[in-house]
């Protein structure tokens, strides 16, 4: 049970949801943009999320395309989890995303709404960082097409009143060599411990990952180590160890100590699973 | 509070609910149509005692709001009528308290409807969606197999 009311709107069209949010903003409701809408749920009924005002964005047109344009693979903000594992056009993103909650979750789970999440595992990020997608996000000063590698810090760099409606991933990345690993501390179902998703691009190796920090990232230094040929398997992942972001997460579903004991033997599993170890 | 009139399609019928637009759907069916087949449990889409079919899908009612579902079909336990799975159930003893048995079967209903080929992966993939508390798990396994095998 929520407890506070909101307006509820449906927009069809990109700039009604642009303009709704600013007029509702100047109107101090605290316009929310939502898709799967679960967050608003599971956070609003413990006061963790407040809004007088929702903004569904899941009709708008641009923002359900799943389709090739040219050598891009493009895909809109609002198509839930389950649709883009059904349809399996990019293997890692779907290995990822099938990893995420449960499969009844994953029909209303969006991939903007995952991707741009409070929680911070938001794991379908990590294919699009380790492709080096484009993303397209709309506002109140129009659209624009941005490298995902430079809006996405820690978490998508949006305005106020801004919105993702498409990420698009060139193919060469889709056809790529991947591996995508998500460890819990026990069992298979449950909160990550570690999330791990890497590409083999030629002879190097990308490495993204997920529920090590508070925020998930893709790190050029800790690629650096890894693919540094000219050490042994052991200095190499030792090197990377040493580049990680901070803090290193220390809670109820690992120490931190735990937690760096995992990500070296993921990142051991990594190297091997993508013939990369010698 | 601001009421809203809306109009749900649920179990073939479409029915009339005044709800706020914070509503979710498991409180529009269970408290406004007195459809209690859909169990609250957790309440934050982690347990799917709630499941019910949106548009042939299983989807957690406690994770959708009422006014998201409107122009959907809506099928709930109430709505299964003599299906296979309902007899495997039966057959199969997979319920022991009961109370987490009509979000498997309508979970397990839509599994059977969208992938009647399914191997274990696909239905250990499903299934995790639900919680049993009685830990029936291998009775429920047995049922939902025994009706995918005689598909």
């Amino acid at each position: 049970m929520l407890p506070f009311d909101f307006d509820y709107y449906k927009p069809t069209k990109l700039n009604e949801a642009v303009a709704l949010y600013q007029s509702l903003d100047k109107k101090e409701k605290k316009p929310m943009f939502i898709s799967g809408g679960t967050e608003l749920i599971t956070l609003g009924r413990i006061n963790l999320a407040y809004t007088e005002a929702v903004i569904d964005l899941k009709e708008i047109t641009e923002c359900k395309v799943m389709k090739f344009e040219g050598d891009h693979l493009v895909y809109g903000s609002t198509l839930t989890l389950t649709k883009i594992e059904e349809t399996n056009l990019f293997p890692l993103l779907t290995k990822t995303a099938s990893e995420v909650a449960d499969h009844t979750s994953r029909g209303k789970i969006t991939l903007g709404g995952n991707i741009c999440a409070q929680i911070f595992y938001r794991e379908t990020v990590l294919p699009f960082l380790l492709a080096d997608s484009q993303v397209m996000i709309v506002g109140s000063e129009g659209m624009k097409v941005v490298p995902i590698n430079d809006i996405f810090k820690e978490q998508l760099q949006l305005k106020n009143g801004e919105f993702l409606v498409q990420l698009a991933t060139d193919k060469r990345f889709i056809e790529a060599p991947y591996i995508s690993i998500k460890r819990r501390q026990q069992w298979d179902t449950g909160y990550p411990l570690i999330t791990v998703a890497a590409l083999k691009m030629g002879e190097e190796v990308r490495v993204a990952l997920s529920g090590l920090c508070p925020f998930p990232f893709r790190s050029k230094k800790l690629e650096d180590s890894l693919n540094n040929r000219e050490w042994p398997i052991n200095d190499r992942v030792d090197a990377a160890l040493a580049e990680l972001p901070r803090p290193i997460l220390n809670d109820v579903e690992g120490s931190s100590d735990y937690r760096l004991f995992v990500l070296r033997n993921l990142l051991h599993d990594v190297l091997e699973g993508l013939d990369a170890s010698f | 509070m601001k009421m809203q009139i809306i109009d749900l399609h649920v179990n073939g019928t479409l029915r009339t609910v005044t709800v706020r637009f914070a509503d979710t759907l498991l409180y529009a069916i269970r408290g406004k149509l007195g459809l209690t087949g859909a169990k609250p449990g957790c309440l934050n889409g982690d347990c799917g005692a709630c499941t019910v079919n949106v548009d042939g899908w299983p989807m957690k009612s406690c994770l959708m709001l009422a006014i998201e579902a409107v122009g959907k079909n809506v099928t709930t336990i109430e709505g299964l009528k003599n299906t296979s799975i309902q007899q495997a159930f039966i057959e199969n003893f997979a319920f022991q308290c009961g109370y987490c048995t009509p979000g498997f079967i309508m979970n397990c209903h839509s599994l059977i409807l969208k992938h009647p080929d399914a191997d274990d992966e696909t239905i250990k993939e499903w299934l995790e969606s639900n919680i049993c508390r009685c830990t029936g798990y291998a009775e429920i396994e047995k049922a939902v197999k025994s009706v995918l095998e005689k598909k």
